[in-house]
């Protein structure tokens, strides 16, 4: 299953939707698709919302975490949300816990930021 | 519990991306006949995504080559080795250690040993510089369903 991407801006927040599968394969086209939205508008906070997201290896943890460090120059935030078990499992390993917020869906996330 | 069939399975495909899917795809189906739970699928195949990613990228530096994907499953125990003839790794201790990528300007988490470690009851690694790479992980299916009950 390959990845599919959906991507909208509200306020100054990117939300990221994910559906498929994330690996070294498919996380060239969302880093891609994210970078080209950084570069045209003013972009400080991100919500990845893995819902329907059904396979993520340390490929994905490595596309999160560069994402991360851009947000953070800008002094914005990144949650995640809507973490299955396996993928919780994958990002306790990497230790995402302390420096990303992870919320239980996109409400909550926007809801955190103040974007609601 | 009923006595599973002993089963053997060997491929061979190009280094490119689009076979970490494949490869995926490949182990779900070997281990479907062994019930395996949810999380065990999962695992498996993140174990199979991870070895097929680093012999892409660290083992034939995105140039191509040939991986050896073998499945063996004996009772209810799955053995994997996942082998590419590509450059080796020089200091394996080092490669190991969570966090640890010699591709930091790739975006790579350095985390894919440590996950191919955490997922399987055993995880062997051999490598020689100039003729490539072998990962062997085992995994026994029944084990690991009590130890989660
Ligand atoms: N098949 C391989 N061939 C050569 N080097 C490898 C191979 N697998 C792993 N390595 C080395 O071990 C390091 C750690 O691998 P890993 O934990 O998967 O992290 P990452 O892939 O994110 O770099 C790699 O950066 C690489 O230097
Ligand atoms: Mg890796």
């Amino acid at each position: 299953m390959p990845l599919s991407v959906h991507l909208f801006i509200k306020a100054d927040t990117l939300f990221v939707r994910l559906s498929g599968e994330l690996d070294h394969h498919t996380s060239f086209q969302l880093r891609e698709r994210i970078n080209s939205l950084m570069d045209k508008y003013e972009i400080r906070n991100m919500i990845f919302n893995f819902k329907n997201l059904s396979f993520m290896d340390s490929s994905g943890i490595g596309v999160i975490l560069g994402r991360y460090n851009q947000v953070k120059r800008n002094k914005g935030i990144l949650i995640v949300c809507e973490l299955n078990s396996m993928i919780e499992k994958i990002i306790k390993v990497s230790g995402l816990y302390k420096i990303l917020v992870i919320t239980k869906d996109e409400e909550q996330a926007s809801n955190y930021l103040g974007v609601a | 519990m009923k006595q599973k069939r002993d089963n053997y399975a060997e491929i061979i495909f190009d280094a490119i991306s689009e076979n970490e899917a494949f490869a995926r795809i490949i182990v779900a189906g070997f281990i479907m006949p062994l019930d395996p739970t949810i999380d065990q699928l999962n695992e498996l195949k993140t174990i199979v995504s991870e070895a097929v990613t680093n012999c892409i990228i660290h083992g034939y530096e995105n140039r191509g080559g040939k991986i050896k994907l073998t499945l063996e499953s004996y009772h209810n125990e799955v053995t994997i080795t996942v082998v590419d003839y590509g450059k080796g790794i020089e200091d394996l201790n080092r490669a190991k250690e969570l966090f640890y990528t010699s591709k930091p300007e790739e975006e790579r988490s350095g985390m894919g040993l440590t996950i191919m470690e955490i997922f399987s009851d055993e995880f062997h690694i051999h490598s020689k510089m100039g003729e490539g790479t072998i990962i062997k992980i085992k995994k026994n299916l029944d084990y690991t369903k009590e130890k989660y009950a």
